[in-house]
């Protein structure tokens, strides 16, 4: 590959998805574009890249864009977060919410196991939560991951991962040779094919955003960017979660951790001095 | 430093054992083989393993009866017993969770399903 063949991929998906690609790591356009010149007819990568040249090919450009962003996921990735959530967040939110309504987005949640987990934590912990409105926003610039986010379907190798096996039982419905989480999960979630280097306004304000191991595919500048765009749709007394090799510092001043819950941060202003007197913040002192 | 924990491998398949010990032994844990249920009654008569990976259809004695009769024997401590078998269909799954598995592998597996589903019973530090 050609250096100007390499720096029009880099630059394309660097200026739509925040996705930087160093030289060294050439190799995986060879192999993650493969897939996509065999489907067209094409002889080699240097034929699709001439493809790209010509105006009008944004149907393959997304195309490129989906192909090269990583997908990995699990159930309760990393389990910690969720652990927290459960232990911390949502019950400091059940106190603090006397609207009775809390609205969960999962910024980019690929193949959906993010915000199956979080719908199943609340399913199983909180069942005072049966009569408030809750909404989960599940969004990923990926269509192909949406689609099969939505479809809330999965391999056995899938449902492996992360998951205990009660919670398969309790939530899954065996099809096939396949897992399908049950409908009444799969209603309070709406899948949004959002790009975060877009306009997040739309969204409306979140009082918990997961956005996690997304950021760290980006350089620093695109990262903070899209951290002051997610401080504004965070409420007041809202939490930002990000994935274990991520964090606000140096980033984002917007944003400070909250003492004690590692991977959690909130509006730098209104963080309390413990996460004791988060859990009991009273609703004035936050509006 | 403390004793590493103990496993019972439980499968008539000896290339499914060593594929098992093999990946338990590299996460640090001891191992020891029983070729089929009744093979790992009559271990747990004299030893008490931590958890035990056991196969659902073997010879001489099948899983699900292995596993009720570890559970009568009233182990102390009780190992945590992980299913380990071909067998996918919910109500597999159920009869062994009543039955009193702790947790269910469906195979095939990997390094990584394995070391998920230790996680989840805390016999492996999470990362
Ligand atoms: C590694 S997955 C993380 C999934 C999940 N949050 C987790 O932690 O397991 C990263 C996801 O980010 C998505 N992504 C990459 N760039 C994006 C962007 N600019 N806007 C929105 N999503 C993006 C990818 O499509 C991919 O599904």
């Amino acid at each position: 590959m050609t250096g100007a063949d390499f720096t029009l991929i880099a630059t394309l998906l660097k200026e739509r998805s925040g996705l930087i690609i160093t030289p060294d790591k050439g190799y995986l356009l060879e192999t993650r574009l493969g897939p996509i010149v065999r489907e067209r007819g094409l002889a080699s990568l240097a034929a699709l890249i001439e493809v790209l040249r010509q105006p009008g090919s944004d149907a393959l450009k997304n195309q490129i864009v989906e192909a090269m962003t990583t997908n990995e996921t699990s159930f309760f990735r990393d389990s910690h977060p969720f652990d927290t959530l459960r232990k911390s967040v949502i019950p400091g939110l059940i106190q603090r919410r006397a609207t009775r309504a809390l609205r969960i987005w999962s910024a980019a949640c690929s193949t959906g196991q993010e915000p199956y987990s979080i719908a199943m934590t609340l399913k199983d912990h909180f069942p005072i939560l049966g009569g408030w409105r809750i909404e989960i926003v599940a969004t990923d610039i990926s269509a192909g991951v949406l689609e099969r986010a939505r479809s809330g379907t999965y391999s056995t190798f899938e449902v492996q991962r992360g998951l205990p096996i009660q919670m398969l039982v309790r939530h899954f419905d065996n099809v096939d040779d396949q897992w399908r989480i049950k409908d009444e999960l799969r209603r309070n979630i709406t899948f949004r094919p959002i790009n975060l280097l877009g306009d997040l306004a739309s969204l409306g304000t979140f009082d918990i955003v997961l956005c996690r191991n997304v950021l760290i595919y980006f350089d620093q500048p695109t990262k903070t960017r899209i951290m002051h765009a997610i401080a504004h749709r965070i409420a007041p007394d809202g939490v930002l979660m990000l994935g274990g090799a991520e964090s606000v510092i140096g980033l984002c001043d917007a944003f400070s951790g909250v003492p004690g819950l590692r991977g959690v941060y909130g509006h730098a202003a209104h963080i309390p001095p413990k996460p004791a007197s988060w859990l009991n913040l009273p609703v004035s002192a936050v509006s | 430093m403390t004793s590493p924990l103990l496993c019972l491998v439980v499968d008539d398949s000896r290339v499914i054992r060593r594929v098992a010990v093999d990946m338990l032994q590299s996460l640090g844990f001891a191992t020891a083989e029983a070729e089929h249920g009744l093979a790992a009654v009559k271990f747990c008569r004299t030893n008490v393993p931590d958890f035990v990976l056991l196969d659902w259809n073997m010879p001489e004695m099948d899983g699900i009866t292995c596993l009720r009769a570890l559970r009568a024997m009233d182990l102390e401590p009780p190992p945590r017993v992980v299913m380990c078998t071909t067998e996918s269909g919910m109500p597999k799954i159920c009869e062994a969770l009543e039955a009193g598995a702790d947790e269910y592998i469906m195979k095939p597996y990997d390094r990584n399903v394995l070391l998920d589903k230790l996680e989840l019973l805390g016999l492996v530090a999470r990362a």
